[in-house]
């Protein structure tokens, strides 16, 4: 029991994967300022716009809302973010083999943040949270199918178990799923959605700061908008690092595995970075079409490919 | 009605940092109807030109706009020489037409960058505005100012640009054009920004006519108006150039008409430099000792379209009526057709795509009883309501 909560709290939960985060946040950051011809921000900024939030400014509530729902929505999208975040660390660190079927809860646990935010936002009462909340659901519709194909895909490329260790050992002995051409066919719609969960742009119209002003989360202030950039800096390492266990044989914690652990999520938060600085931002359909037909056709292409054998 | 929500974008707004307050009428994402209050940051600057002299009103134009801050003097400029008579001297046309044109490109920069930003991209932002950089330095190293130039005077321009000086801005507009050919790629061969911004906002031929629209906003319908071929001023019948016209009416044909005047801007530029080079240095003014009774219009396109001025004398010092038409107050009630039917995605670019300038289209608002019509404060209820508001603080020191 108090394992699981020092699992949870401090390592590889709460504590870590915040810090861990607000590194890649910064990360992100830079790489963009280096792309865009600016300087970028300190190491510490993510960490001190965290606790700016959260010790220094005021928390303002909306008058007319449901305050309930609203305090606790950013409350529970960091714990769901966290608890996926330690499901997905612990079998890949050695210190848990999981549990059977912990795919699925760890899918559905991805889930929870992008719900959260959008009781939030209803609860709120502000019309324009009301249009980033209905853009929101409308992203979630369009990239979840997405997202759960290419799950199942790598769990039928790697034996058909839905457990996190027999997947990262079937990669072990018989090479990552990314050195196969539907690896790789998985590989770019994996991408796509993680993008949108994280709501970087192009998928960022559920935020569109110049359309509807930050959308889901306009009420938000203090320490209830802290928790959301919290929640933001956990699946900025957990998607990620989720990635690398899907394709890229997973992260190792001991000696120069470290190095090459760290490299593949930098590596990955490199690729949605570029992402998010080459592209303007995409209308909602324009997303729906984006991953209902083009992405759905491709893991359909790699489905295909998978049943031959490639 | 109930479905209708109101999306207000302003009076602060991250999509424009200006004061001005557009409400959407929504139902779901389309927008229904739209309708826009100004009347933030009016500053009466038609009632200032009257008081002050005319040699102190360029000053004065110069600031109602901080972005086409050169348009306004040399709209001014040209109402007064209608007045007054007189043809100012060669060098003084070419110089007046490379401030002009250098303006132009700064300001279509500046709106491709801003374009960008609106659309979420946030890298074409960044480069454009690096690119306008070194237009600014040019600025400084020319006038003095990197914005503001405060270059015209009746009858001629108050600096000269010196041979010295003219490699220099050639050398800068070499640097230029490259970086100019590569934002136009990025912008035009982008199927992202194709499918955010073609059939966007679409404004016909017919429309524009109807809403008397002005300059890129026009050009970009197919309606084949430009002040600078129309009615020539300064250089711009000594040069060899084109307009730039096209018919789609959406957002990408502003960018497109917007982005390929900068190109027609550069080549204006270096020709007004040929001419410069054959005229004699510090020939740059006739001098006007006083301005007769009469009245003048003067026109200029600036980057939004057509400055109008009409400036009426008594042959004293300063203007007795000045009157200012400036190119967004027109543009802006497109809108009204361009908005309507649209998503909000759709809507806020293309409240971006006419550029507005909301300094140059501030009005002065009246608060006024919605029951009887009256108004409910009289100037000279203001001017008590501020006395009494200095006593105050006055009490508290």
């Amino acid at each position: 029991m108090l394992k699981d909560l020092f699992y949870f709290l401090v390592y590889p939960g709460l504590l870590f994967a915040g810090v861990a985060g607000g590194f890649l946040s910064w990360f992100d950051r830079k790489i963009t300022a280096m792309v865009q011809f600016r300087k970028g921000p300190p190491l510490l900024q993510p960490y001190y716009d965290f606790l700016k939030l959260l010790l220094v400014k005021e928390t303002i509530l909306p008058a007319n809302g449901s305050r309930g729902m609203f305090l606790l929505a950013p409350v529970l999208a960091v714990f769901g973010a966290t608890v996926a975040c330690v499901l997905i660390l612990l079998p890949m660190l050695g210190f848990h083999t999981g549990f059977s079927g912990d795919l699925i809860v760890i899918f559905y646990l991805l889930a929870i943040p992008s719900l959260m935010y959008i009781l939030g936002a209803v609860s709120s009462g502000n019309p324009l949270a009301a249009v980033g909340a209905s853009r929101e659901i409308k992203l979630i519709l369009s990239y979840e199918l997405t997202f759960l194909l290419v799950v199942a895909g790598v769990i039928l490329k790697s034996g058909m178990s839905i457990r996190m260790t027999d997947l990262l050992m079937t990669q072990e002995t018989g090479g990552a799923v990314i050195g196969s051409v539907s690896g790789i066919l998985l590989f770019i719609p994996a991408v796509f959605c993680i993008q949108a969960k994280l709501g970087l742009i192009p998928f960022d119209m559920a935020e569109a700061e110049t359309e509807i002003n930050h959308g889901c989360f306009i009420e938000y202030s203090g320490i209830c908008y802290a928790l959301i950039k919290l929640s933001k800096y956990i699946l900025l390492l957990t998607l990620p690092a989720f990635l690398a266990a899907l394709f890229m044989n997973g992260l190792h914690w001991d000696g120069i595995h470290i190095l090459w652990s760290v490299l593949k999520i930098l590596g990955v938060v490199l690729l949605l970075t570029l992402i998010r600085n080459t592209n303007p931002r995409l209308k909602i359909h324009q997303a729906m079409k984006f991953f209902f037909l083009y992405m759905n056709l491709l893991v359909i292409i790699a489905y295909i490919l998978i049943a031959l054998g490639i | 009605m109930s479905n209708t929500k109101i999306i207000p974008v302003g009076p602060y707004h991250p999509l424009q940092e200006e004061p001005e307050l557009f409400k959407l009428y929504c139902e779901g994402e389309i927008v229904k109807d739209i309708k826009w209050e100004t009347g933030y940051n009016h500053r009466g600057i038609e009632k200032l030109a009257e008081s002050k002299t005319f040699d102190q009103v360029f000053f004065l134009v110069e600031r109602i706009c901080g972005i086409c801050s050169t348009s306004h003097p040399f709209a001014f400029a040209n109402a007064m020489e209608e007045i007054a008579g007189v043809d100012i001297p060669n060098r003084a046309k070419y110089i007046r037409s490379i401030i002009g044109e250098l303006e132009r490109i700064h300001s279509h920069l500046l709106w491709v960058g801003l374009a960008g930003h609106f659309l979420g991209y946030n890298t074409v932002f960044m480069w454009a505005w690096k690119y306008r950089e070194p237009i600014l330095d040019l600025f400084e190293m020319i006038t003095g100012n990197r914005n503001s130039y405060a270059m015209f005077k009746v009858g001629g321009v108050r600096r000269d640009i010196p041979m010295a000086l003219i490699p220099e801005v050639r050398k800068a507009m070499d640097g230029f054009k490259p970086k100019l050919d590569l934002l136009i790629g990025a912008v035009m061969d982008d199927p992202v920004i194709h499918a955010r911004t073609k059939g966007v906002g679409v404004l016909t031929h017919q429309d524009i006519i109807q809403f008397a629209a002005v300059g890129p906003t026009a050009r970009a319908s197919g309606v084949d108006i430009d002040v600078r071929r129309d009615d020539p001023y300064a250089a711009y019948d000594m040069v060899d150039w084109k307009v730039i016209v096209t018919g789609e009416g959406d957002v990408f044909a502003k960018a497109y008409v917007r982005l390929l005047e900068m190109v027609e801007s550069v080549s204006i530029i270096e020709q007004c430099l040929d001419g410069l080079e054959k005229e004699p240095e510090g020939d740059t003014e006739v001098k006007v000792k006083n301005i007769p009774e009469g009245m003048g219009t003067g026109r200029a396109e600036a980057p939004r379209g057509e400055v109008f001025h009409f400036v009426v004398t008594d042959g004293g010092y300063g203007p007795v009526r000045h009157k200012i038409r400036a190119p967004s107050y027109v543009n802006i009630a497109t809108f009204k057709k361009s908005c309507i039917g649209q998503t909000i995605s759709d809507a806020t670019i293309s409240l971006a795509a006419v550029d507005p300038c909301y300094c140059c289209t501030e009005r002065m608002a009246v608060a006024v009883d919605q029951r009887t019509g009256n108004m409910l404060y009289s100037g000279e209820d203001l001017l008590k309501l501020s006395h009494m508001k200095t006593e105050e603080i006055r009490k508290k020191q």
